[in-house]
């Protein structure tokens, strides 16, 4: 025993292993959904409970355009992945622009909401549980619409700079899988705060 | 920690420049575990304090206030920068070794996720020294570990103490998520050719398991954490009573944490179990297919059991029903786990070496743990003795009497392989039954005056109680564990220095990590091994009858 043991190094060539970004994306997919689950439920739990107005009721509006936008985006990211793959680079920028665009729609009409909600209504985080939960919930979602944006912004620049070619199409494939967790996140927080919670 | 790096050359800021910038598992590891060890000793000092002041009744060895301090820093310390730190660092060591890998999936992150985890412990402290800030109102956290509102909103706790809490807390959260993440995707994607899902070692398969639970269970208290900085600094009302806000919901999503992260915990100790246990006993581990299914089912279970810890708020008889029965029921798989233990050491020629007589008080302890957790399932029996010494008697003896002994046999096991010496044996011995000792006088104790009356979390008590005598049998049994981990401390170093050499596989083993040098190199195996069974040394050292003519 005093030597290392040598192990049988024979290779298995049908060894398939799942991809290392996709595992590592569905983790943080699991627990970016139990945050979020946690807010969602705070927000349902404190539905109606404010003691002060103004309640959702009365100022907010159903964001029916900047929901289809954001939609759609998981189409257009979807098509830049599938173009990439298949080696047309042009075809993938176009569609990622369109993604960042439609994203970009989403996140100005956020903050369009939040100025009139701000300015004209008086509603901020502090006024009271209704401001607290929505703003928590909401711009916790923004935060990661941003987060998201960067990040495609980011190959957008690679790839309209050339620096990107079918190999990277896995890449792309995972923050592609992050967006769509994005648009399903948001059908939540609108079902939860636009519909039942209005 | 810099003593580890075996290098011929450069001088001390080479070495602390190649360990601050490593992504190496092993060196990540290590580290994790050095910088937990650390965190043990002040958690320690601040238990062996406590205990100095309850000795006798009436006393004044430490003002109320720095009392509330130092059990809110030793839970918090003890669960997020001990218990936390030492298993991921034993889960990053062991993990890529095991399944015959080179690294971890994402050595990057895992950097990142030691770094922010051990700056969260750093910030901690450092409250001792900031925590007053400009209003002069404590140092310290001293809202407990748990926390409750209204406590720490800021009229109840100005100053920022609670702050340092808060963000300590929420920052181990994302180390936490980070380390967990990267056990998942090695063991998913990074193992070596053969090694199918069903021939992985159970020490993989259950961090595995701890790490799933630590994505669910985890991110709850983060979310919670980011919510008492909402209230604390945006003035927010999630648990602001005044503004219709609520104290209990804040008691919800910390127990949603709190519960599993009983399991995060527990589980890498029963992983340690499932590898040396089987060694010593010299028989491959009893009911692999069950253990792996039992962990699962504690998995599942460990996410609906987390509102026992609040039967005493009024929960009402069908959420009481529930929750006693869910954690009743949670004693089925773990129940499975000990009589597997058993049946692996039923009728195998047992070596009594210090892993496994660790290993041997585990099964003992935990068992005892386990029915004292099952007395306080029944909520009836909850409401008379929630929140008294019982409780922290019943805790204890898990994390002290279970996990601390299975981490003290994994260092005694896993050392030869991490340093390439033997730690003493003599040492060993003498650790291992001062502190069965110390830990029995104190934790089996601790029930008698949580039965008669004593609550938790009191700086002191009236003479005339009854609870001065079994507080001084408690007491003294934390002097007999503080010597007995100066002994382990001090074998530690020494046999750093002075151990025997043991060579790649001291203990005849049969997993990947035993098959390269000790310590492992950088690259961990020149080539990538295949194996063909759970135990490929086996295979290798008995090729007449391989472990494959079995599984």
């Amino acid at each position: 025993m005093s030597t290392a043991v040598a192990v049988s190094h024979s290779t298995e060539d049908d060894w398939k292993q799942p991809s290392r970004g996709m595992v590592g994306m569905a983790c943080l997919i699991a627990a970016e959904s139990a945050i979020f689950i946690i807010f969602v439920i705070a927000y349902i739990f404190y539905t109606g409970k404010s003691l002060t107005g103004p309640t959702p009721r009365e100022v907010l509006d159903l964001p029916i355009f900047s929901t289809v936008c954001l939609l759609s985006s998981s189409i257009t990211v979807h098509f830049a992945v599938h173009q990439l793959r298949a080696g047309k680079i042009g075809q993938c920028s176009a569609w990622l622009a369109g993604t960042v665009l439609l994203g970009g729609i989403f996140i100005a009409s956020t903050a369009k909401e939040w100025y009139e909600l701000i300015y004209h209504h008086g509603l901020t985080i502090r006024t009271n549980l209704f401001g607290t939960t929505f703003y928590s919930l909401v711009g916790l979602h923004a935060s990661h619409v941003i987060a998201g944006l960067i990040m495609l912004s980011l190959a957008l620049i690679f790839s309209l700079q050339g620096k990107v070619n079918a190999h990277h199409a896995e890449r792309l494939e995972v923050l592609s899988v992050y967006w769509h967790f994005v648009d399903a996140v948001w059908v939540v927080v609108f079902t939860v705060v636009y519909v039942l919670g209005r | 920690m810099a003593t580890h790096t075996p290098r011929r050359h450069g001088g001390v800021f080479d070495v602390l420049q190649e360990w601050i910038t490593t992504v190496d598992h092993k060196k990540i590891g290590l580290m994790y575990i050095g910088y937990a060890l650390i965190f043990l000793v002040v958690a320690g000092a601040e238990a062996l304090l406590m205990r100095v002041q309850l000795a006798v009744p009436n006393n004044h060895f430490v003002s109320p206030q720095t009392f509330n301090r130092l059990f809110t820093m030793h839970g918090t310390t003890m669960v997020f920068f001990v218990g936390m730190p030492i298993l991921f660092g034993f889960g990053n060591y062991l993990i890529p070794l095991m399944i015959g890998a080179r690294d971890m999936a994402f050595p990057r992150l895992n950097a990142f996720s030691f770094w922010i985890s051990a700056f969260g412990g750093f910030l901690l402290y450092f409250s001792y020294l900031a925590g007053s800030g400009l209003y002069g109102a404590g140092t310290a956290p001293d809202v407990g570990w748990f926390a409750y509102a209204p406590l720490t909103s800021r009229v109840f706790s100005p100053g920022h103490s609670t702050d340092y809490w808060t963000l300590s807390v929420l920052l181990s959260g994302v180390g936490s998520i980070g380390t967990a993440l990267n056990i998942v995707a090695t063991a998913l994607t990074m193992r070596c050719p053969g090694m199918k899902l069903s021939r992985m070692p159970l020490l993989v398969w259950l961090y595995v398991v701890t790490s799933c639970i630590a994505f669910i269970a985890v991110s709850p208290l983060t979310a919670a954490q980011i919510m008492l900085v909402i209230d604390r600094y945006l003035g927010g009302h999630f648990f602001d009573t005044q503004a219709g806000g609520s104290a209990v919901l804040w008691m919800h999503f910390f127990w949603i944490f709190g519960h599993p992260e009983v399991y995060i915990l527990v589980l890498p100790a029963f992983a340690f179990a499932n590898e040396i246990i089987p060694v010593f006993s010299r028989k491959a581990i009893f009911g692999y297919p069950a253990m792996v299914a039992a962990t699962v089912a504690i998995g599942f279970i460990s996410m609906g059991v987390w509102a026992h810890h609040m039967f005493t708020v009024g929960l009402g008889p069908e959420a009481n029903a529930f929750f006693t029965f869910s954690t009743m029921v949670i004693a089925v798989p773990t129940g499975i786990k000990i009589f597997n233990w058993l049946a692996t050491m039923w009728g195998g020629s047992i070596r009594f070496a210090t892993p496994m007589i660790f290993s041997i008080g585990f099964l003992f302890q935990f068992l005892i743990a386990g029915l004292t957790g099952v007395m306080l399932a029944a909520s009836p029996f909850d409401w008379q003795l929630g929140n008294s010494y019982f409780v922290v008697a019943h805790f204890h003896y898990v994390l002290v009497g279970a996990i601390l002994f299975m981490i003290f046999a994994a260092f005694y096991f896993w050392y030869p392989k991490i340093t390439g010496r033997m730690m003493s044996e003599t040492l060993g011995k003498w650790h291992f039954w001062l502190f069965v000792i110390g830990f029995h006088m104190t934790f089996d104790f601790m029930h008698v005056p949580g039965l008669l009356g004593m609550p938790r979390r009191i700086y002191t008590y009236e003479a005339d109680r009854g609870w001065g005598g079994w507080n001084m049998i408690v007491s003294i049994g934390a002097i007999f564990q503080t010597a007995a981990t100066l002994i382990f401390v001090y074998n530690l170093i020494r046999s750093y220095y002075k151990g025997e050499e043991a060579g790649p596989d001291p203990w005849d083993a049969w997993t990947l990590e035993w098959s390269t040098s000790s310590p492992p190199p950088s690259y961990n195996f020149a080539e990538i091994p295949t194996v063909h069974s759970r135990r490929p040394l086996w295979d290798l050292k008995h090729p007449d009858d391989p472990d494959t003519n079995y599984e």
